[in-house]
């Protein structure tokens, strides 16, 4: 089938569109802006709730996704909104002329150092949930590997539910990624004291209770209900953290060798411009806006656009798979039914 | 502390500060207790750096003392604040500097209130004006006197007689910067460097040769607070404030404290005395405090001015060790000898801190 | 010298002083007292909490803050009457729990 089909990035939501594209007999093109496939995903080590390798995951999309045809290092430059179609200039040189685009350009990392009171970027054992997957992955980090790992913490929120950093929306994968984080120290520093801050235990997917009371018995994670207002650095280079600890109403003040913001998901820019080039509208929260966000959600209020992924707000790996699927059944039943 | 990780943060939080033409309002009580901080303020500005600074004996408190103290309503503030620009206009100046971290905050708070409600403005101009017949315009530029020593600093280090280095180790100085809560905790985008990582002070110290030590409870109020300090039922909070600075501090041994608001140095200045009376502890070396100073005296000492002249007998903790550290020459016998040699009498020395 | 007025001494809780050996001594003993997650039900379904503070969600907050004497009193105040352990979502069983924590740090061992 000649149709051309334009994939806007290449995480896991555009690989697996591509690769149920495929199956069904079209050739999508995929373009991403980095030097390579699997998105976010791709950096990380382990997926909760089974401790499933990123790097499977990532291996079988992209094999699905062989056929497709895949630009890396590449950028829209500018779109051309034709008639009944798209005429999308690439940063490579190629214009592309379609009439479906699927949107799966996902999130950014918020900017942890935003929250300028948690000293990310200024005190030393200050990271973020991403640092400590790339050091589950490399074992390359100073900030684990140079201290006594005595006692950590872990800062649920970092970016979200905040207003004052415009993002009031739950990032909703933190709470169980810090979750599986601190199990994941724990099995290699079983003497640390490790503590989660949190405003609410959203422990919301499959498994995901079990995880965490799996934490709280097997591991004895220590989870404070309160929120981390300041860190602060001491003398000897550790950093003392400061909460209220809600539960009892009193104001806590711990000192750790590490502390570990969860920075939460905010849409990527890249993404908002993608879609300012297309026409397309924004939500309230910032992510790309469906046509209806309890029925519609994987559809633009544009003919011809569909989204996947966490363009349209923050998802975990299964719900991004899904609505991937989902999507390129959309689009084959948009073309089987003579684009309308 | 990863020093590029802050100077990332204050390339974030640079205010315009103009450099010239300056409306200059002092503070309430700046005068009692360091009385030649304002003075000096004017004599580096005027004088010795030849800027215009214009001030004028008809302008009264800001109203910040009894706003903060909850003793009077907002219009009441809000219009004598207008009765001050009132005056900054009819003098022709379009720059508002004030010495008072407190009165900043209220001015800043005060503008931006207008900028939300402007009908509020509207009501405040014609309270003004049945009160006094005055009008007046908003501020152009806003800035606390900080900022403008903060502006100077590097004409101030090239004309300085003394660097805050230690003679006898040839090491900086390790010291303490300490910012009013008024200054940005309300507005962090109205603060040179903002409200986590403050960069009026330590841009000075810097600049002079010093050290800056970022110790944990940096951040906390000194303990003034004003309903803490003036309630005396509540006086206990506002010591154990500044005990809990002085004990974060402690490790760092620093040589000074560096402040830019009236109460913080004042209260970090006596109540090091209220301390080793009542918990029998010192934080300075040998029985002595740890020397608390306004950046005007800071500025001043470095340019070379005498200590006595600048006010720093009126200091309860002794700043002998500073000035020798810092090799600055000073005659112990005319400490406290006033204007024309008149004798200020000797004050009584305390029993724990150790006071020369 | 007396000013009439002194430092105020600190609410705050500093884990770093904080010793839990004795809490680990109680884990070996109550694996489950590291599942609360402070629901409230026992202490909302608690007969004796209503007239004496008796709450075991606090007895177990209090314990791992450092609290101990806190707690040890609070349950006092507990009748054993084994409501708690009706009502705990996680299946406590706070009668047992209860017991061990006045064995552990019953008044003479604190």
């Amino acid at each position: 089938m000649k149709e051309n089909i334009l994939i806007i990035g290449g995480g896991i939501a555009g690989l697996e569109a591509a690769g149920q594209l495929t199956e069904l007999g079209y050739k999508p093109i995929i373009i991403e802006k980095s030097d390579h496939l699997g998105g976010h995903v791709a950096d990380w080590n382990c997926l909760f709730p089974d401790m499933t390798p990123a790097q499977e995951v990532v291996g079988r999309l992209i094999s699905r996704a062989s056929d497709a045809n895949i630009f890396l290092n590449t950028e829209i430059s500018f779109v051309n909104r034709l008639k009944d179609s798209y005429n999308i200039m690439l940063s490579n040189g190629i214009s592309i002329i379609t009439k479906i685009i699927l949107f799966t350009t996902g999130f950014s990392v918020f900017d942890a150092a935003r929250k300028e009171e948690y000293g990310y970027g200024v005190y030393d054992q200050v990271m973020t949930n991403r640092d400590l997957e790339h050091w589950f992955n490399t074992g390359d980090d100073r900030r684990v590997n140079d201290c006594a790992m005595n006692a950590v913490g872990f800062v649920h929120c970092v970016g979200s539910r905040d207003e004052k950093a415009r993002n009031p929306q739950c990032s909703k994968v933190c709470c169980i990624t810090a979750i599986k984080q601190a199990i994941e120290l724990k099995q290699k520093f079983p003497e640390a004291m490790v503590y989660c801050f949190y405003m609410d235990l959203r422990m919301f997917g499959k498994k995901y209770e079990d995880f965490y009371i799996a934490a709280q018995r097997d591991y004895g994670v220590r989870f404070i209900r309160g929120r981390v207002s300041e860190v602060s650095e001491n003398i000897d280079g550790r950093v003392i953290v400061k909460a209220e600890d809600t539960l009892s109403g009193k104001p806590l003040k711990v000192t750790l060798d590490l502390l570990v913001l969860m920075a939460g998901m905010v849409c990527s820019p890249d993404s908002t411009r993608a879609a300012n080039m297309a026409g397309l509208p924004l939500d309230s929260d910032g992510f790309l806006k469906s046509r209806d966000n309890v029925a519609d959600i994987i559809e633009s209020p544009r003919e011809g656009v569909f989204y996947a992924g966490a363009c349209t707000g923050p998802k975990t790996v299964p719900e991004t798979l899904a609505e991937a699927r989902a999507a390129a059944l959309k689009i084959h039943l948009y073309i089987t039914k003579g684009m309308k | 502390m990863i020093y590029q990780g802050k100077q990332k943060i204050w390339a974030d939080y640079q205010k315009e500060i103009p450099d010239n033409h300056w409306f200059y309002v002092r503070s309430c009580i700046r005068q009692n207790f360091f009385p030649g901080a304002e003075k000096m303020f004017l004599e580096i500005c005027r004088n010795l750096l030849g800027r215009d600074f214009f001030e004028t004996e008809y302008h009264t408190t800001c109203g910040g003392i009894a706003y903060h103290c909850d003793t009077i309503p907002q219009e009441t503030v809000m219009t004598i604040v207008a009765r001050q620009f009132a005056l900054m206009t009819e003098a022709g100046y379009e720059n508002y500097v004030a010495s008072c971290i407190t009165s900043f905050g209220n001015y800043t708070e005060i503008i931006e209130t207008w900028r939300e409600f402007p009908e509020l403005e509207t009501k405040i101009r014609e309270l003004l004006w049945k009160a006094c017949r005055r009008e007046f315009k908003i501020p152009k530029y806003l800035a606390h006197a900080s900022d403008l020593i903060y502006k100077y600093r590097n004409e101030i280090a090239a004309r300085a007689k003394y660097r805050l280095i230690n003679r006898h180790t040839g090491e900086p100085l390790k010291a303490v910067e300490h910012i009013g809560c008024h200054y940005a905790k309300m507005f962090p985008s109205r603060g040179v460097g903002g409200a986590e990582y403050p960069y009026v002070l330590a841009g000075m110290i810097e600049a002079w040769g010093g050290n800056v030590i970022d110790y944990p409870e940096r951040r906390h109020c000194c303990g003034y607070g004003f309903r803490q300090y003036h309630v005396k039922a509540n006086r206990g909070y506002s010591l154990s404030n500044t005990h809990k600075k002085f004990e974060s501090m402690e490790p760092y041994h620093p040589d000074f404290i560096l402040t830019n608001c009236p109460g913080c140095p004042y209260f970090m200045d006596r109540w090091q005395y209220v301390i080793a009376e009542t918990e029998g502890k010192t934080y300075g070396e040998n029985g002595y405090g740890i020397p608390v100073l306004t950046y005007e005296e800071l500025a001043s000492l470095v340019l070379g001015y005498d200590p006595w002249d600048i006010g720093l007998q009126l200091h309860q903790v002794a700043v002998e060790p500073l000035l020798d550290k810092i090799g600055i020459e000073y005659d112990p016998k005319a400490k406290y000898l006033g204007l024309d040699e008149k004798d200020l009498m000797k004050p009584e020395l305390p029993g724990v801190l150790r006071c020369c | 010298m007396d000013f009439g007025f002194k430092i105020s001494p600190s609410s705050t809780i500093n884990l770093d002083l904080v010793d839990t050996g004795k809490f680990e001594e109680l884990h070996r003993l109550e694996p489950d007292v590291y599942k609360c997650m402070a629901c409230g039900s026992c202490s909302s379904a608690c007969p004796a909490g209503n007239f004496s503070g008796m709450s075991l969600r606090k007895v177990i907050l209090a314990l791992q803050r450092g609290k101990e004497k806190d707690a040890v009193s609070m349950l006092k105040n507990c009748m054993l009457c084994g409501k708690c352990s009706m009502v705990c979502p996680r299946g406590i069983n706070t009668r047992h729990l209860i017991l061990s924590v006045c064995r552990i740090y019953g008044e003479d061992q604190v």
